[in-house]
C-alpha cells in the first residue's frame, strides 16, 4: 500500500514542475527577484513559505465552513498574518544576522499571491488532508525555483555559495581569479533574476511543449 | 570547364545545392548571400526587384563605420603614448597623430575586440539559424561593428564574448531574431558589461590603454573621459580645446570620439537614405535644448558654483554634443530601424527624448557620467507606445474629418439628412 494514492502523489509533484507557482502561474515573482542574490537566504525564504503554506493551508481548509464568505479574505489575511509573525519571531531569535539579510521580505510573505492564491484557490474547497498536500508541493515548486535562481545568482554574482568561496578569493587573486577571471555585478541586481527566471520559462516549454499557449 | 576554373561564386552555389534541405544548409546560404547576390528568383506573389535588400542597407552602414573605426586606431595609439610621454608641445596631425607607432598598436588592440565580437556574435545567430531550421539572419553584421567601437579599449575579450553571447541571445534571439528585437542588441552588450564590470566600465582608469597596469605606480596615467573629469571635479575648465574634442584626439571608447567623422558618416546614412534624419536632427535638438536648460539655470543663478551640478551644468550646451558617445549614439544607434519609431511623427518625438534625457543623466547621476546608452535603451522601450498614439492620433483626426464632411457636405442636395444619419 502506498503511502498516497495517485491523486494525493499529483498534489505534490503537479507544482512542482507542470503546473510551477513562479514559472507556470508567474505568481510570487516580486520574493523570488528580491531575495534571491544568496542561496542561503532563498533557503531560508524558501522553508519559511513552506510552513506558513502548509499549515496556513491546512487552518484555511478546517475553517472552510465556517468563515463567512464576504469576510473570508479578512480571515485569511489573519491566519498569514499569525504564521508569518511565528516565523519572523523565530527567525529573529535563532538567525539574527539572516533575518537582518532578509529584512522585511519575511513580513511581506503576507502579501506573497501563492499564499492567498493556494488559501482561494484550494483550502477553501478541499478537505485538510488533501490541503496540506497542496501546500508543500506549491510551497517546493516555489523553493525550487528560488534555489535554483540564488545558486546562480550567488554563483555568478559573488563567487560564493553559502558564503563559501567557491572560485577562490577575489582580493586576493587566488584560484580563479588568478587567470582574470571576475563576478559579474549583473547578476547581484534584481533585474538578473527576472531574467534568470525568464531562461527557466524558456527551458521548461521547449521541454514540454503542452505549456505554450496558443494564440 | 575544369573544377580550378570555376569562380568562387559558382562553388558557394554549387555546395548550396549539394546542402539543400540539409540540417546544416542555412550556414551555407549565408556564407553565398553575404557576398554575391543569389541565382534564384521568387516564384509566387508579388515581388519588388531591388538591390538594396537587408544585406546591402548593413553594408552600408559598415561603410560608414569604417572611418570612425580607422581613427580608432590612431587616436588609441596617440592616447596611449602621449599619457605615456606627455602631450606633444605643438600638436600636429601628420607627425604626432597619424604615425605608424600608433596605427599599429591600435590595430594590435582594437582588431581582437573586432574580431571576437564577430566570432562569437556570428557564432551564436548561426547556433540559431540551424537550430531554427530558418536563413541566417543579417542583423548582427552592424552590431559587430558597433560593439568593438563603443567599449573600453582594455576590455578583457573574455568579458567581451560573455556580453555578446548575453547581448545576442537574450536581447535577439529570445524575441523571435533580427527585426522583432526591442531593445538594440549593441547597447544591450554595452549595457550589460557596464552592470556587470563596472570596474572595467567606468571611472578614469580605463579609457587609455596601459592606464589600469600602472595605477597606483610612479608612471600612473591619468586617462580620464572630458565628462568623467568635469563630474569627479566639479568644474567646467578642462585642458582640451574644441577642435580636439571636434576632431576626437581625446580619450573615450574606441571608436566615440571623433564628432567630426561621426558627422561624416551621419551625413553618408541620410543621404544614402539608411538613417532616418528626423532622428538625428530631433536628437540633436533635444540634447541641445536640455544643454540650453542647464546653461539658463546657471545663468540665472539659481544653482551655485557649491552645488553638485554646477560643472556639468555650466558645460556650454552646443559641446555636449562633441565630447562623449552623444554623437555615435545619435547617428549609429538611435536610428536603429528595427528599435526606434516607425512612423515619421514618432520619431520626431523619440529622436528629441533620446537627446534630452541623455544629457539629463548626464548631469543629474555622476555615477553615470554617460547616459547616452541608458536613454536610447529607455526610448527603445517607448518606441512602440509612441508610435500607437502617432497612428491612434492619425486615425481620430481624419474620422473627425470624415465625419466633418458628411454631417456637412459641400454639394446640399437635399441628401445631407440621410448620410448624417448613416454615418453616426
Amino acid at each position: 500500500m502506498a503511502l498516497l494514492s495517485k491523486k494525493d502523489t499529483n498534489l505534490i509533484l503537479d507544482p512542482l514542475a507542470d503546473n510551477n507557482p513562479i514559472t507556470i502561474q508567474v505568481l510570487g515573482i516580486c520574493s523570488a527577484l528580491a531575495i534571491t542574490a544568496e542561496l542561503q537566504a532563498s533557503v531560508v525564504m524558501a522553508i519559511s513559505v513552506l510552513f506558513v503554506l502548509g499549515v496556513g493551508n491546512v487552518v484555511i481548509s478546517l475553517l472552510r465552513n465556517i468563515i463567512p464568505t464576504k469576510i473570508r479574505i479578512i480571515v485569511q489575511l489573519i491566519v498569514v498574518a499569525t504564521l508569518v509573525i511565528i516565523v519572523d519571531q523565530v527567525l529573529k531569535a535563532f538567525a539574527y544576522e539572516l533575518s537582518k539579510t532578509l529584512s522585511v521580505f519575511v513580513g511581506l510573505i503576507i502579501t506573497n499571491c501563492i499564499i492567498m492564491g493556494r488559501f482561494e484557490a484550494f483550502a477553501l474547497g478541499n478537505g485538510p488532508w488533501k490541503a496540506f498536500l497542496d501546500g508543500i508541493g506549491n510551497a517546493l515548486g516555489y523553493g525550487i525555483i528560488l534555489i535554483v535562481v540564488g545558486f546562480f545568482r550567488e554563483l555568478l554574482g559573488s563567487g560564493t555559495l553559502f558564503g563559501i568561496k567557491v572560485f577562490g578569493d577575489p582580493v586576493a587573486k587566488s584560484g580563479l581569479y588568478a587567470t582574470g577571471y571576475e563576478n559579474n555585478g549583473f547578476m547581484i541586481i534584481p533585474p538578473a533574476a527576472l531574467i534568470v527566471v525568464g531562461i527557466i520559462i524558456w527551458v521548461q516549454r521547449s521541454k514540454n511543449r503542452a505549456l505554450i499557449e496558443e494564440n | 570547364m575544369s573544377n580550378k576554373r570555376l569562380t568562387f561564386k559558382k562553388r558557394l552555389h554549387i555546395l548550396k545545392h549539394r546542402y539543400r534541405g540539409k540540417k546544416m544548409a542555412p550556414a551555407f546560404n549565408a556564407f553565398h548571400t553575404f557576398l554575391f547576390s543569389p541565382d534564384e528568383t521568387t516564384h509566387t506573389g508579388a515581388h519588388i526587384r531591388a538591390a538594396d535588400d537587408l544585406k546591402r542597407t548593413m553594408n552600408t552602414v559598415i561603410m560608414a563605420l569604417i572611418p570612425v573605426l580607422l581613427f580608432s586606431f590612431f587616436n588609441t595609439g596617440y592616447q596611449h603614448y602621449s599619457a605615456i610621454n606627455g602631450f606633444p608641445e605643438n600638436f600636429s596631425v601628420m607627425e604626432h597623430f597619424l604615425t605608424w607607432d600608433n596605427f599599429w598598436l591600435g590595430f594590435v588592440l582594437v582588431m581582437p575586440l573586432v574580431i571576437v565580437s564577430y566570432g562569437v556574435g556570428l557564432l551564436i545567430e548561426f547556433i540559431f539559424a540551424v537550430i531554427k531550421g530558418h536563413e541566417v539572419e543579417e542583423g548582427y553584421l552592424v552590431t559587430g561593428m558597433l560593439v568593438p567601437l563603443i567599449v573600453p579599449v582594455d576590455t578583457p575579450l573574455w568579458m567581451l564574448a560573455v556580453a555578446v553571447v548575453f547581448g545576442v541571445i537574450i536581447g535577439k534571439e529570445v524575441f523571435g531574431g533580427t527585426g522583432m528585437n526591442i531593445l538594440n542588441p549593441a547597447l544591450t552588450i554595452r549595457a550589460f558589461l557596464f552592470f556587470a564590470y563596472p570596474t572595467w566600465m567606468s571611472g578614469d582608469k580605463v579609457w587609455v590603454h596601459g592606464a589600469v597596469e600602472r595605477a597606483g605606480t610612479a608612471d600612473a596615467i591619468s586617462g580620464e573621459t572630458i565628462l568623467g573629469y568635469l563630474a569627479q571635479n566639479n568644474t567646467s575648465e578642462f585642458s582640451y580645446s574644441v577642435s580636439d574634442m571636434f576632431f576626437g584626439f581625446i580619450p573615450g571608447s574606441v571608436g566615440e570620439t571623433s564628432a567630426f567623422l561621426i558627422l561624416l558618416g551621419g551625413l553618408f546614412l541620410i543621404f544614402s537614405k539608411i538613417a532616418s534624419w528626423r532622428i538625428m536632427v530631433s536628437a540633436v535638438a533635444g540634447s541641445l535644448v536640455m544643454g540650453l536648460i542647464f546653461n539658463g539655470i546657471v545663468d540665472l543663478g539659481w544653482i551655485g558654483e557649491r552645488s553638485t551640478f554646477y560643472g556639468l551644468m555650466s558645460f556650454d550646451f552646443w559641446k555636449h554634443l562633441l565630447v562623449g558617445g552623444l554623437a555615435f549614439g545619435i547617428v549609429y544607434m538611435a536610428t536603429d530601424p528595427v528599435t526606434g519609431s516607425q512612423t515619421n511623427k514618432g520619431k520626431w518625438i523619440y529622436g528629441f527624448l533620446i537627446g534630452f534625457i541623455s544629457v539629463m543623466i548626464r548631469v543629474f547621476n555622476p555615477a553615470y557620467p554617460e547616459g547616452v546608452f541608458l536613454a536610447i535603451l529607455l526610448m527603445n522601450v517607448f518606441a512602440p507606445t509612441i508610435d500607437h498614439y502617432v497612428i491612434k492620433g492619425n486615425i481620430r483626426r481624419r474620422m473627425k474629418r470624415m465625419k466633418q464632411a458628411t454631417i456637412f457636405p459641400k454639394s446640399t442636395d437635399g441628401k445631407a439628412e440621410e448620410l448624417k444619419v448613416e454615418t453616426i
